[in-house]
């Protein structure tokens, strides 16, 4: 049963984080994905500081507000300060995450979480923290419900912005034109991304989170040329991660988040030799060929 | 000169525009006629795309202003269709060559709401009308140069507009779709649809235009061809560079290169 949690909630984690990552692939901002995932830390220990509670919504809403103020910061720094992009992020997400830390370190009392299961995650203890109801029904853990909500959240977004994302991310002058802002989508995606994170921070820790937005989507798209199979396979790649991950981290009895990882970037090297091999054949087979790279008019 | 026309289908006033605070369009002021089929020329870093950027209001104007059909450009975006420079985009994004023509419809669609059969159906028109009907589920990685551009072309031309722009929609394409393409928008302008071109090439100005736009960021000229594409103005637009420039034009064309898609403008 504990694995089958574990399982469960390192899923649908992945595909919340897979699903988001394809934008921040195709965007070109997965270091903004790996920025936000840490400068959130600051938001959801002040959420607990401030409410007091495990709660998840002031969670949500303190990392989804610590998540925009950094891509704020990012911009702003590039922007008034023309400093490169990667600097920018740099200077950002490692001033916030450490300001994080000293909040953890300095509240540990009050605070109840460590900088361990903030760093590594905490997916092994998610059987533990379950949701028992005041007439002492066990409605499983509570992890499970957070993340769930959140993938809930992405795929609504995702659902009924399909149209407005794919643009924004393909070509935004051509957005603008038509009177589709790209700014307020930008930090749409922003505050998905830093909501998802919560979610992961759970699971899989602060710095291990960009491992599951970047490599399923990476991975998706060595794979396909279609947007939409894109999202799926990415998210497909992150259900596999989840299970891969855990029976690899039994097997070796070492770290459940580092197993995903691992298992992640694995899967990423296959696909990537797969995919290789298929552009030689392709190159190499010039019937195929000439109808599949059909690059004169 | 610079010919102001009665009930212009673009006004542009007094129109300033700085990145850093370095202008890079300077007061600019020009009425353009309805149903034509406009050039903008001058030479690179000119400010041409940034003329047509600041009038779909893309990038912030410094001072002045723009109106289209008399209205604020807010108001009418459903009437006006914009083609992007070639290169401005990720032509390895995983899409096909009907989602990206159907981006066009997204102006007319709200909220929500997907794409239909009618869409697809006026995507699959305009692409037959560029000649890239069998191209419909093609990946856009796969496509030359020349391709792209037609399926821009008939990106802008799924949004039935009145009023087209497009950014150097000649760069890096075959003579055989230059010609292609011109002749479509000859035949949308003798439809009553107005079509600035942002144009690299002197040596086909007379031939494709009604009207030019000579730009250094001060407007040089803006009139009809015959009065404003002179050889006075066009050294005044390039400087003193112009007779180098034509006479490596002239080379060009004596040659005529057999691959032109090399030769991308910026
Ligand atoms: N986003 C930008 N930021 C700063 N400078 C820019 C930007 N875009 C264009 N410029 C500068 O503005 C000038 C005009 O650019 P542009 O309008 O693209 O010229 P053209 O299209 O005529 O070649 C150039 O000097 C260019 O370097
Ligand atoms: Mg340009």
């Amino acid at each position: 049963m504990n694995a089958f949690w574990i399982i469960l909630t390192g899923s649908l984690v992945a595909i919340s984080c897979g699903l988001l990552g394809c934008y921040l692939v195709l965007r070109k901002m997965t270091m903004i994905g790996d920025a936000i995932s840490h400068s959130v830390l600051p938001g959801i220990v002040l959420a607990f500081l401030i409410s007091g509670s495990r709660d998840s919504i002031p969670m949500l809403i303190g990392a989804g507000l610590l998540g925009v103020l950094s891509t704020f910061l990012i911009e702003f720094f590039h922007r008034k300060g023309k400093l490169q992009t990667d600097a920018s992020i740099g200077v950002t997400f490692t001033w916030l995450f450490a300001i994080g830390v000293i909040l953890v370190s300095s509240y540990t009392g009050q605070v109840d979480i460590d900088q361990d299961c903030v760093l590594y995650g905490e997916i092994a203890y998610v059987p533990l923290d379950l949701w028992i109801t005041e007439n002492g029904i066990n409605l499983g853990p509570r992890s499970v419900y957070i993340s769930g909500t959140v993938l809930l959240i992405i795929i609504t977004f995702i659902w009924l912005g399909y149209k407005e994302l794919l643009i924004t991310t393909f070509d935004p002058a051509l957005s603008v034109a038509l009177g589709i802002s790209t700014t307020i989508w930008h930090y749409l995606l922003m505050g998905a991304v830093s909501i998802t994170t919560v979610a992961s921070f759970e699971s899989v820790g602060a710095i291990l989170v960009v491992a599951l937005l970047v490599t399923p989507a990476s991975t998706a798209y060595l794979l396909t040329n279609n947007f939409r199979k894109m999202l799926y396979i990415s998210a497909f790649v992150g259900v596999l991660l989840s299970f891969g991950g855990y029976y690899l981290a039994v097997w070796l009895n070492g770290s459940i988040a580092g197993a995903m990882a691992t298992t992640g970037g694995i899967i990423f090297g296959l696909a990537f030799i797969y995919s290789k091999n298929k552009q030689r054949i392709l190159q190499t087979n010039p019937t195929t060929a000439s109808d599949q790279i059909n690059r004169s008019i | 000169m610079i010919e102001q026309v009665e009930n212009p289908i673009i006004e542009v006033h007094d129109l300033t525009v700085s990145y850093d605070k370095k202008p890079v369009l300077w007061d600019i002021d020009l009425t353009l006629p309805k149903g034509k089929l406009i050039g903008i020329i001058g030479p690179n870093g000119a400010g041409k795309s940034t003329l047509i950027k600041s009038m779909l209001d893309l990038v912030p104007q410094s001072s002045g202003f723009v109106k289209m059909f008399d209205q604020d450009i807010k108001d009418i975006r459903n009437q006006i269709s914009y083609v992007p420079q070639r290169e401005s985009v990720d032509w390895d994004f995983p899409a096909s060559v009907l989602d990206i023509v159907l981006m066009g419809r997204y102006g007319k669609l709200g909220f929500f709401k997907r794409p239909r059969k009618a869409d697809k159906e006026v995507a699959i028109d305009s692409l037959r009308k560029v000649g890239m009907e069998n191209y419909l589920h093609r990946q856009i990685s796969q496509l030359s140069g020349g391709q792209q551009q037609r399926v821009f072309l008939a990106r802008s031309l799924a949004q039935q507009a009145d009023l087209y722009f497009m950014d150097e929609p000649f760069a890096g394409v075959d003579a055989a779709t230059e010609k292609a393409i011109i002749q479509l928008l000859k035949e949308m302008s003798s439809d009553n649809k107005t079509v600035v071109v942002v144009h690299h090439d002197l040596q086909s100005v007379t031939q494709y235009f009604d009207w030019v736009i000579l730009l250094n960021t001060r407007l040089i000229a803006s009139g009809p061809t015959n009065k404003a594409f002179t050889h006075e103005l066009l050294e005044e637009t390039y400087g003193g560079k112009l007779t180098l420039l034509t006479e490596v034009a002239d080379l060009l064309k004596q040659n005529e290169l057999p691959n032109r898609e090399k030769k991308v403008n910026k």
